[in-house]
């Protein structure tokens, strides 16, 4: 009787969030069909990108606490590894996908090696570093292959075979977000795995999770590299559709606003992540009427969210859903 | 020889433009465990009010107080309007926040920083603006071969002169002892009977003031100034603190002046396209060996 009564509970709660995932997914698939207006599209294409680099960094900051402040740089070695082996040699941008993202994670392998063991705002500092290390090195054109200021230009679109090419907004569109989605699915598995357990143990209490046998390093390094992986797929969709990478869309100021994704969602919440991905995306197309004033309002819509909502418009509720019944069953023993 | 000098007294210039934000940053984060990054901010703001008093002011500048003077009396302005622009930023922006934890302040303080960087932008327009040369007061002198400007030499003292004085107040004296205190443990500072809130006020005037101040050093020694450069002075100042040793005055200092050598030399001798990247790895390979910075003092680690 009482174990039926857990259930309807845990399933009441479920239900409700299957729908909203219909409805999300319905208004998905609907939005190019009824808003044909190619800026528009091009938008929700934007607010994609950020919510794949959001979800990116949300498994570093989010989910193990580390502050990344250069992500970003991950980013721009999948963009730019997709760039110059598609200009030089041709290989197709699909191909390059995993490719890049392979990339970025080697990358952060061999990058973060070394300063995993620093903590707080140490790590910070040098994730900083690490971004505008990446960000000046492909400003100054090393071996004439990243183009310098101009950055590389030319890359091609997405082919699957001769079957498909994707040259439009639309297809574009969809193309981001099913990625988003396929992302958004693996990264509630891993939530909910022993991976996921074991980074929230790290990010709540690092001392208690090495007592408890938590190998804290590789965890750590798991997260940089997974994050870095799905910031390279993210360069490479983005290098795609742009069709030319520079080194100023990889900024410090970028970084920067990826942390606030993360931050104004809720940490490691992945709804939060669309929240803020949106907040930062669609805000400034939004304001576009009041033009040179829109980013003064946003400081300060920043200032003011953190005033009311620090921990996040959508923090994640951890354990709410197992948790409840248990503690119900312990107030009614008590009595 | 002769170009060793002339870059080590260039980059020690530069180090002093760093130093003096950079303590700023320390003493913040000092007692408040924050990152202020509006703090980079703060140094355009002044920076542009110092440009605007040279500008309306000129006429009255050049018949009464002369070049120095009106470089004196810009970095004054500068002072003040940057330090009031920190209290009202702290109070508005970071005041309410503290209790929520240290992430949200940092979000908040990009918040700010946004902010004040679109303001400036607003109200000056987005086109660099230059201090124009009649208002910037030296003139060169040739010493021993050496052609030396006076306005380095002077800009060079005055910022050693403010570090002194800070550098002072924070070591010497009764209250530079409770600031120490207060970045130590706040809570237990509190309790011995230390006016926190006054810390706070005197961090949040003091850090900026000396921001403007270097705002309008760096004015009148690149004669160019612009609304997006408090980022990137901000973020070598920032370099800069965690070199010396986060949180410590002194160690600031130290860790400006040794930035803005490095990156001379690296622009001399290494290549003047990757100083950047050569200032970022030393700093990076630093923490790798000492974690803490030059002068930090190693912390036991709270369990």
């Amino acid at each position: 009787m009482k174990l039926k009564n857990e259930n309807s509970q845990v399933n009441r709660l479920s239900r409700k969030n299957n729908w909203f995932v219909i409805l999300l997914i319905l208004l998905f698939l609907l939005f190019p069909l009824v808003i044909k207006n190619d800026y528009f599209i091009d938008v929700a294409f934007f607010f994609g990108i950020y919510t794949l680099l959001g979800l990116s960094l949300n498994i570093v900051l989010g989910e193990v606490g580390l502050f990344d402040l250069g992500h970003m740089g991950f980013a721009a070695i999948g963009a730019y590894t997709t760039a110059i082996l598609n200009t030089r040699f041709g290989i197709p941008v699909l191909i390059l996908l995993p490719i890049s993202a392979i990339a970025a994670a080697i990358f952060a392998y061999l990058v973060c090696s070394p300063i995993i063991h620093l903590k707080g705002d140490y790590l910070c500092i040098v994730t900083i570093g690490m971004g505008e290390i990446i960000r000046l090195t492909l400003l100054n054109n090393p071996f004439g292959l990243t183009g310098g200021p101009n950055g590389v230009f030319g890359i091609c679109f997405p082919t699957v075979g001769s079957l498909m090419t994707i040259d439009n907004c639309p297809k574009f569109y969809y193309y981001i977000w099913i990625v988003v989605g396929l992302t958004v699915f693996a990264l509630i598995r891993l939530q909910n795995s022993r991976i996921g357990r074991a980074w929230n143990y790290i990010r709540e209490d690092v001392i208690a999770a090495e007592a408890l046998g938590v190998d804290v390093r590789y965890y750590k390094l798991l997260a940089f590299v997974l994050g870095a992986a799905l910031a390279g797929v993210a360069g490479n969709i983005y290098a795609t559709k742009l069709m030319i990478v520079s080194p100023e869309s990889f900024s410090f100021m970028e970084s920067c606003l990826l942390f606030c994704i993360v931050l104004i969602g809720g940490m490691g919440s992945i709804p939060g992540v669309l929240i803020g991905a949106a907040a930062i995306s669609l805000f400034p197309e939004l304001f576009q009427t009041f033009a040179q004033y829109r980013m003064l309002f946003f400081g300060a819509v920043m200032i003011i969210m953190m005033m009311f909502r620090p921990g996040g418009v959508w923090p994640r509720q951890r354990g709410r859903i197992l948790l409840k019944p248990v503690l119900m069953r312990a107030e009614k023993s008590e009595i | 020889m002769k170009l060793i000098i002339e870059q080590l007294l260039n980059g020690l210039t530069i180090g002093s433009f760093y130093s003096l934000i950079a303590m700023g940053y320390s003493m913040v984060y000092g007692v408040m465990k924050l990152i202020n990054f509006a703090h980079g901010d703060f140094f355009t703001f002044g920076s542009y009010m110092g440009y605007t008093l040279l500008v309306m002011g000129i006429t009255f500048i050049t018949s009464t107080l002369g070049v120095w003077g009106g470089m004196i009396a810009a970095m004054l302005i500068a002072a003040i309007s940057s330090g009031v622009l920190g209290l009202t930023v702290e109070r508005i922006a970071y005041r309410p926040i503290y209790p929520a934890g240290r992430l949200p302040a940092v979000v908040s303080a990009l918040g700010a920083s946004i902010f004040i960087q679109n303001a400036i932008m607003i109200i000056w327009g987005p086109r660099p603006h230059a201090y124009t040369s009649d208002v910037i007061p030296g003139f060169i002198l040739n010493i021993a071969g050496f052609r030396i400007n006076i306005l380095q030499i002077i800009i060079l003292l005055l910022s050693f002169l403010l570090m002194g004085i800070l550098y002072y107040i924070v070591q010497k004296t009764t209250f530079g002892a409770a600031i120490r205190a207060s970045a130590l443990d706040r809570e237990t500072a509190a309790l011995m009977g230390i006016n926190i809130n006054l810390i706070i006020f005197f961090i949040f005037a003091l850090g900026p003031a000396l921001g403007g101040v270097a705002g309008v050093m760096v004015g009148m020694y690149y004669r160019k100034i612009s609304f997006i450069m408090g980022w990137n002075f901000g973020l070598k100042a920032f370099t800069a603190t965690i070199l010396g040793g986060i949180g410590n005055i002194p160690g600031a200092m130290v860790g400006g002046l040794i930035l803005g050598v490095l990156e001379m030399l690296g622009s001399t001798y290494l290549s003047t396209a990757y100083k950047d990247v050569f200032v970022f790895l030393v700093l990076i390979l630093v923490l790798l060996f000492r974690p803490t910075g030059i002068l930090g003092e190693k912390i036991a680690e709270k369990v």
